[in-house]
């Protein structure tokens, strides 16, 4: 089979074009587009019973009795457990610490065990033979609260509320301010959100009685760091515990982290030493999972009297929810560090206080704090703009860093690392966006419409994102006995495609096609070293991972291979799926023929050399690199209803250089579509009592295919990363990190308002505006 | 005791007789008790789309459905779709366009798409747009998805003459 497809391909005598670079169709489509996917909650296992997890309907107060009795007599009903089952006080730990804050006191408990402290809290769980006797149980089960006062404002949050207040920039800014022309402020609030990806959460956790080992199944993002962590709570050795890779209907940042239940589920397995099925349905996961965003900023910033910038400074509330959780306080942190974006700015200083509200706690989601910062400044540059009288565009022309000014080093450390904005041409790329908007005739698109008497505005924004968080990733190449090509990666797959464009990088090591190459991510057992798929680094980090391990198995193969021919390795190079003599392609050797030539009794190995045709690399990288881009759109505001139709989209993004163009555009699309959720549509309000409005997807709006237009896109290839040698960036946030702020432009341009104030920008919100815009007019009228 | 019912329904050209709990969902009965677990829960309350599938041709919502309700009724699936290894044009045109990416609202989207292109319609970008709304996608920006149903329907048109 194998030889028959390396013989198709290179029939013609040629070996394959790059495949990095191309647009190879998806190796993931296939079982997708047949129903043979296999999600977390698709995975099933003899006489697996059922979880169903009990949740707070109180957002603050103390329990003060939990009465299981009517549930465990429910038929089919096999357990109940609540706190005081458990061995001990668990708390879920920190993934990612930043800035030497001890958050300790904060962690969130696998279970609640005296106080709760936001709707959706887990306080017991019930497990029954199918999913419906669960539910029933679950209803049956009596938590009684006595309630406390609720929390839900960050900006007024007392001293024991601040779960960490601290302040990341450079530069006498006290002075710049004093000094400045011109000084401009504003205050600007973001939405809470979360990343809604379309499958909800699910485990499956196989118990094998013999051993009391357990095998997991739908832990995908970081399944090593999870294995350690759940090994560690559970008091096991990590090799007992296996992540298996399923496929993940979306991550976006908030799956895959480890939640109260990926510590319940298997701890219940072993308590009951039975198979479990574990699977959250929307209203669960609207408040159990991470929410995000939730931040108000009071922004100003120094310029002088040619509208250059001279310092900025921002004091952020940052709404954490109820608890700590994995994420520690890297959603603010990325707020702050990123802030001041692509821009030259001389002195910054920015504050965060991280407040703990009675809401569900937060995470990331996709763009984390440079979606925030982003809209922020940019909205802040467009109120700058308006009061000093400078076009909004050519504001941005003066003040971006200009390519002699890369690298730039800012004294901020975020991550862990430092900061230093590699290579890249920020004016150039504005401008070919801009170009790109007048080709397409959007400004005379607008000028028709508002001569008509529409609402129509053109929104532009600039950002900075981050990406290729090290450090490091591993990965495994092997060739196998077939002479197909089998990939170990430490990544995950989530939906972006990444085993597509794993199979392109490996694909060119070995001058074959990605069909000859297969590749598993997330499996603990195949990928011990494994550091998962977020922060869009996995293209750059897994990606050079794969390369490296490529590099060495070819160079093995042609180890190996010289010793059959009889030739220097350095006489030998890999083409049409062998391996062969520089310009004597009949004297070669098939991968397969290789392959045989390195299995234990082969004649061809050397006394004690290993056996097989495989390598590990791990691939570091210290600094992160910093792609960067611009988004541009046209909307329409509807004066009677509120209602905002975004009629024109794109994006112009910098990715250093793209594995599969078409992934790349797909991101970019996907990103956009979310950040037109965000900046228009989707919200989580509390009522008084932090009860949560929005449990359905009645409540917490998404944007259909009716409300995201067709989207015009630039990928830039004109910046290659100098971090890594593939050249990459990462491309998985840029679609959404402009996006409010372009949106939140373009509407404030329909309006004639120098900016707005808040997201998402409801109908409720803009009809305000409107209303203020008409008495404004009818006082004018008056006076 | 459980409220059990004895149903016949044809699913994917395939007669089944199932005895299943009143209160069990269409989507749950496809999924559990004949292994269909291409069609997908994204909402169990109807809004999303994940689990549609075609009932007597026309596309419902398996989550708002109960699998009794199916009784005497004709199924299709995402299963259905591809001949053997074979995608369908539909299938091959979400690939070729990037309709998709997670893939976990995908048999959704075509069994939406194939319910729409059966009725022959004439190729009209915005009301593909249109149709396509009725489901959620969180990962395509939905371009990929439109794409793809905008050709099948011309080549479909083309083919019919």
């Amino acid at each position: 089979m194998a030889d028959e497809r390396t013989e198709r391909h290179f029939a013609d005598g040629q070996a394959p074009p790059d495949q990095i670079g191309s647009r190879v169709l998806r190796k993931e489509d296939h079982r997708l587009l047949t129903g043979k996917g296999r999600f977390g909650s698709d995975v099933d296992r003899s006489r697996m019973l059922h979880v169903r997890v009990v949740r707070s309907s109180v957002a603050a107060g103390t329990i003060t009795a939990i009465r299981t009795e009517e549930a465990r007599a429910v038929a089919g009903v096999v357990d109940v457990v609540t706190a005081a089952d458990l061995p001990g006080d668990l708390r879920i730990p920190v993934r990612l610490l930043v800035q030497g804050v001890d958050l300790s006191e904060h962690l969130q408990p696998v279970l609640a065990r005296d106080t709760v402290r936001y709707v959706g809290e887990p306080v017991a769980v019930v497990v029954a033979e199918d999913a419906y006797a669960a539910e029933d149980g679950a209803e049956l089960v009596d938590v009684e609260v006595e309630p406390d006062d609720v929390f839900l404002d960050a900006r007024t949050a007392p001293a024991d509320r601040i779960a960490a207040d601290f302040t990341l920039g450079y530069g006498d800014v006290d002075a710049a301010f004093d000094a400045a022309a011109h000084v401009v402020e504003c205050r600007f609030d973001i939405g809470r959100h979360t990343a809604v990806p379309l499958e909800p959460r699910a485990l499956v956790v196989d118990y094998l009685p013999g051993s009391g080992d357990l095998e997991i199944f739908g832990a995908t993002k970081v399944p090593v760091f999870n294995r350690q962590v759940l090994a560690g709570l559970l008091e096991v050795d990590p090799e007992s515990i296996r992540m298996h890779a399923v496929d993940a209907g979306g991550g976006f940042g908030v799956r895959g982290e480890f939640y109260p239940e990926d510590f319940l589920v298997p701890w219940l397995a072993r308590r009951l030493r039975c198979s479990l099925s574990w699977v959250e349905d929307r209203a669960e996961h609207l408040v159990a999972v991470n929410h995000s965003r939730e931040q108000s900023h009071q922004i100003g910033v120094a310029l002088d009297d040619n509208g250059f910038i001279l310092a900025l400074r921002d004091d952020i509330w940052h709404d954490n929810g109820a608890y700590v959780r994995t994420h520690g306080i890297i959603v603010p942190e990325l707020t702050v560090a990123m802030l001041p974006g692509p821009y030259r700015v001389p002195a910054y200083s920015g504050r965060v206080h991280v407040a703990l509200t009675n809401k569900t706690p937060c995470g990331t989601y996709r763009a984390p704090g440079r979606f925030e910062g982003t809209t922020v400044r940019e909205q802040l540059f467009d109120q700058v703009a308006a009061e000093i009288g400078v076009d909004r565009v050519e504001l941005r022309r003066r003040n971006l860093l200009r390519r002699d000014e890369l690298p730039h080093r800012r004294e901020i450390n975020t991550l862990g690392t430092d900061m230093v904005l590699d290579s890249g041409d920020y004016p150039g790329l504005l401008e070919r966006a801009l170009a790109r908007a007048r080709e397409l005739q959007w400004p005379e698109l607008v000028e028709a419409a508002r001569a008509e008497g529409r609402r129509v505005g053109l929104g532009v924004s600039m950002f900075l994102e981050k990406s290729g968080l090290g450090p490091s990733d591993t990965a495994d190449v092997e060739v196998t006995g077939s002479g197909r090509i089998r990939v170990h990666s430490g990544g995950t797959s989530l939906g972006q495609g990444i085993e597509t464009v794993l199979a392109q990088v490996v694909a060119d090591e070995f001058r074959v096609d990605t069909d000859l190459v297969d590749v598993i991510n997330g499996d603990t057992l195949l990928q011990p070293y494994g550091t998962g798929s977020w922060a869009s680094r996995s293209t750059v980090v897994a990606g050079n991972a794969v390369s490296g391990a490529g590099k060495q198995v070819v160079a093995r193969m042609l180890e190996i291979a010289s010793r059959v021919l009889e030739v220097s390795p350095d006489d030998l190079e890999v083409g049409r799926g062998q391996v062969q003599v520089r310009g004597v392609l009949d004297r070669a050797l098939s991968f397969r023929d290789v392959w045989r030539d390195t299995q234990p009794g082969s004649a061809w190995l050397r006394p004690e050399e290993s056996a097989g045709l495989s390598a590990r690399f791990r691939f570091n990288i210290e600094h992160m690199t910093y792609p960067y881009g611009a988004h541009i759109c046209v909307v329409e505001v509807d004066p009677d209803t509120g209602g905002v139709q975004v009629l024109k989209y794109l994006v112009a993004y910098e990715v250093g250089r793209a594995v599969n163009p078409t992934l790349v555009e797909g991101q970019l699309r996907g990103g956009v579509a979310q950040g037109v959720g965000g900046a228009l549509l989707e919200q989580f309000s509390y009522d008084e009592s932090g009860q949560p409005q929005a449990t359905t997807f009645m409540d917490y709006l998404m944007p259909t295919a009716s409300e995201v237009p067709d989207v015009e896109l630039i990928v830039c290839e004109d910046a290659p990363a100098d971090t890594n040698a593939l050249g990459v960036r990462g491309a998985g946030e840029g679609g959404l990190t402009g996006a409010g702020a372009a949106v939140a432009s373009a509407v404030s341009a329909a309006l004639d308002q120098p900016s707005m104030s808040a997201l998402p920008l409801t109908p409720s919100r803009l009809l305000q505006c409107l209303r203020d815009e008409a008495g404004t007019h009818a006082r004018a009228a008056n006076a | 005791m459980k409220d059990q019912h004895l149903v016949t329904m044809r699913v994917n050209g395939r007669e089944h007789e199932l005895v299943i709990e009143s209160r069990k969902t269409l989507a749950d009965v496809l999924r559990q008790d004949l292994g269909l677990t291409g069609t997908h829960l994204g909402c169990e309350h109807g809004i999303c789309g994940a689990c549609t599938v075609l009932m007597d041709g026309e596309p419902i919502r398996a989550c708002l459905v109960f699998g009794v309700q199916a009784d005497g009724r004709e199924l299709r699936t995402v299963e259905s779709l591809a001949d053997g290894d074979e995608l369908n044009d539909l299938q091959q045109a979400f690939s070729k366009h990037h309709g998709l990416q997670c893939g976990f609202c995908t048999p959704g989207f075509l069994m939406l798409g194939e319910a729409y292109l059966s009725t022959n319609p004439e190729p009209d970008r915005d009301e593909v747009r249109e149709v396509v709304s009725a489901n959620l996608c969180r990962c395509t920006g939905y371009q990929g998805i439109v794409d793809a149903v905008c050709e099948v329907a011309e080549k479909r048109k083309v083919s019919r003459g």
